[in-house]
């Protein structure tokens, strides 16, 4: 599950990790009220720090993260922002609608010594299982663009789940970034209370870009990007419950209600199959007849007339489609049941305007075929995964 | 001979009681698997489908001499279920267990690893050799006694292929599910690994998938050391990056894990790469001169 920087930065505070916070809205006016808070003594001529508020990285880069350098500006920056459709690097062509902005004070300000931004995060290594810490003196761009314009300023080091992360291996990492003094201590300390967030929140990614040390020589968040295992939602409620679903396709949140895990793809050929492996294969084997894959779709090890019902509805909400197989294999799924359950569902729906293609292979799949050949439905039913393919091929041309 | 679990296979289910491992359980005893008991702590004492039940692995394994372990524990449960087995002496843990928190799954393969013991999985469906001993979810009848090995990483896609390979007049030595997970007890070398030293086993169907890179290290220690045919599937090749398709495991990240990557370095590694998942059987029926 994917967090708003406001959301994530809330929760590295409780952990005694400092962020650059500030205001956050879906509300113009609110956000002018309050930004006059930002700084002790308002004048007016104060810089502010505007952030659109969605899941997805790049923003600045969209034009999603601006700066305004009186309190004037800010009311126009703002106004641009909010509300704007915003296109990054990993939003798609689309793109998504900015719903809330946050307004932060300028974190770069005058003093004795330099600033400047790093970056620093921790994800899970799958190769070794274990979680890995990423480092790097060169903050402020996407570590993709790093490891292939510097790749020998990333530091990589592995956390050991026995012992956690220990101080030593914090002053290494801190050391090799260049810290020293007061300002090694100050890192050693903002990286295991990151730990202790990553942790304790279940996360599956932690990306603090940039990490900013200060020109009074503090180390702040002035970015933080965090996700939530899925899996784990079931022990941290209270993150659930902050989950932003404005920004997902409504199909798969419709989806998600029913119990499948449906993803909208942009072809002509809907599917629907029980296993999320055979749902990619059965998406490959749409392409290889000619087709584009309008979706995955999986029903789960419980498919029944229910969720086939809820499938066929939800693929035959996407106007794209042209056709629809369905490939269900059979274990503990009883073919039979699942063709009872297409002619019900064909028949609660009424009438279905794309030729469908139904393939029951396992458990009972003779009953099945013969089910969906009486049925005298606009069904098509194939036997193999080569024959599905042909049909597939066929109702298309 | 086979690999992983055979007639002699003493197993056991955690979570014997439960409506999972009632079900399954009847099914392994039914396929004439050796099941010689379960666990359910608070159950221990009593008789379930004919079996004992133990209130730990420990007891369990002390009473019935079991070696092999099947988990239906729930995921917030599972992972001290298969450290609880590792505890006690079980050789070989096969967790069914889908939803397992990753930071729990961290802890579990850590504590396995320094016992030494083979986990297969979690999120997967177990592992059969045909004709002697199923100890997962899969259904039976699909399979066929014969010298093909199969090691994948979804359920109901392996069913595919195993079907595909009994269609084309062959059987398998075993079948490995070893999980859609991040992080999972056995990768797919590991699974090579064992059909490369198993006389029974002739060759090799290995199905991947989008996601981490287990298949391209397969297939790198495969090109030197593999000594017997080798006929591999990646599917997603069509899926979008960035988005987890089902498996916890299965997602394009960081431009890592796509499935034209994974086939390409498969195919520079001299597997036989089958693009059409509809196709492996008959791809494996031509690389071994079998007629169908």
């Amino acid at each position: 599950m994917k967090l708003h920087e406001y959301q994530a930065k809330a929760i590295l505070k409780r952990y005694g990790i400092e962020v650059s916070e500030g205001v956050v809205s879906d509300n113009l006016e609110e956000i002018m009220e309050k930004s006059k808070n930002l700084y002790p003594s308002f004048t007016g001529n104060e810089i502010y720090v505007v952030k659109a508020q969605v899941h997805a990285g790049g923003r600045g880069k969209g034009g999603g993260v601006k700066i305004a350098k009186t309190y004037e500006e800010l009311k126009t920056v703002a106004s641009n922002i909010l509300g704007m459709t915003l296109v990054t690097p990993q939003t798609g062509p689309k793109g998504v609608i900015v719903r809330k902005i946050l307004v932060t004070p300028d974190a770069f300000y005058p003093g004795p010594s330099k600033p400047k931004e790093y970056y620093l995060s921790i994800t899970l290594d799958r190769q070794i299982s274990r979680d890995v810490i990423i480092a790097s003196s060169e903050g402020g761009m996407d570590i993709e663009e790093v490891a292939q314009k510097y790749p020998e300023k990333i530091i990589k080091d592995h956390i050991d789940p026995v012992v956690g992360l220990r101080d030593f291996q914090a002053r290494k990492i801190g050391y090799q970034l260049g810290f020293e003094g007061n300002l090694l201590k100050e890192f050693v300390n903002f990286l295991k209370k990151l730990y202790k967030a990553y942790q304790g929140a279940d996360c599956s990614l932690v990306e603090i870009n940039p990490m900013l040390k200060t020109s009074d020589d503090k180390i702040i968040a002035l970015d933080a990007k965090m996700d939530i295992e899925d899996n784990a939602l079931f022990r941290q409620k209270e993150y659930e419950s902050w989950r932003d679903t404005s920004e997902d396709e409504p199909l798969e949140i419709e989806a998600r209600e029913h119990g499948l895990n449906y993803i909208k793809l942009d072809g002509n050929v809907g599917c629907m199959v029980n296993g999320a492996g055979l749902a990619m294969a059965t998406m490959d084997i749409i392409k290889l007849s000619g087709g584009e894959p309008a979706n995955f779709l999986d029903v789960g090890g419980g498919a029944n007339a229910k969720t086939v019902e809820a499938g066929f509805r939800i693929i035959l909400k996407d106007p794209n489609v042209k056709a629809i197989l369905i490939n269900i294999f059979g274990g503990i799924v009883q073919c039979d049941r699942v063709a009872n359950g297409v002619v019900e569902a064909y028949k609660n729906i009424g009438n279905i305007p794309v030729p469908i293609v139904v393939r029951l292979q396992g458990t009972n799949a003779d009953k099945a075929a013969q089910i969906i050949n009486q049925s005298g439905l606009n069904v098509v039913s194939a036997i193999t995964l080569a024959e599905a393919a042909q049909k597939v091929k066929q109702v298309l041309s | 001979m086979s690999i992983l679990v055979n007639k002699n296979s003493k197993v056991i289910v955690q979570g014997f009681t439960g409506s999972e491992g009632t079900l399954h359980a009847t099914q392994m005893i039914e396929y004439g698997t050796n099941l010689v008991g379960g666990v359910t702590p608070g159950k221990g004492g009593q008789t379930h489908l004919n079996k004992p039940v133990f209130n730990t692995v420990d007891a369990a394994v002390k009473a019935t001499g079991a070696n092999v372990s099947i988990i239906f524990v729930p995921p917030a449960f599972a992972a001290e279920a298969i450290m609880e087995a590792a505890d006690a002496g079980i050789e070989l843990i096969i967790c069914i267990t889908e939803g397992i928190p990753v930071q729990d799954m961290i802890y579990a393969k850590k504590y396995i690893t320094d016992r030494g013991v083979r986990l297969i999985g979690p999120n997967c469906p177990g592992v059969i050799t045909p004709g002697e001993c199923k100890v997962g979810i899969m259904p039976g009848f699909i399979h066929n006694p014969g010298r093909i090995g199969v090691v994948s990483r979804s359920g109901t896609l392996t069913y595919e292929t195993v079907d595909q390979i009994t269609k084309i007049g062959l059987g398998q030595s075993t079948c490995v599910g070893i999980g859609g997970d991040p992080i999972i007890g056995s990768t797919h070398l590991d699974i090579l690994k064992l059909f490369n030293e198993d006389p029974n086993t002739d060759a090799v169907v290995m199905i991947g998938e989008i996601g981490g890179n287990n298949e391209e290290i397969a297939a790198e220690w495969a090109k030197n050391h593999f000594k017997k045919p080798l006929v591999g599937f990646i599917a997603g090749q069509t899926a979008p990056p960035g988005r987890r398709m089902g498996h916890a495991g299965a997602i394009i990240a960081g431009g890592k894990g796509a499935a034209k990557d994974k086939m390409a370095v498969m195919q520079d590694c001299g597997i036989t790469v089958v693009e059409s998942p509809a196709e492996i059987g008959s791809t494996l029926a031509r690389v071994l001169g079998v007629k169908v």
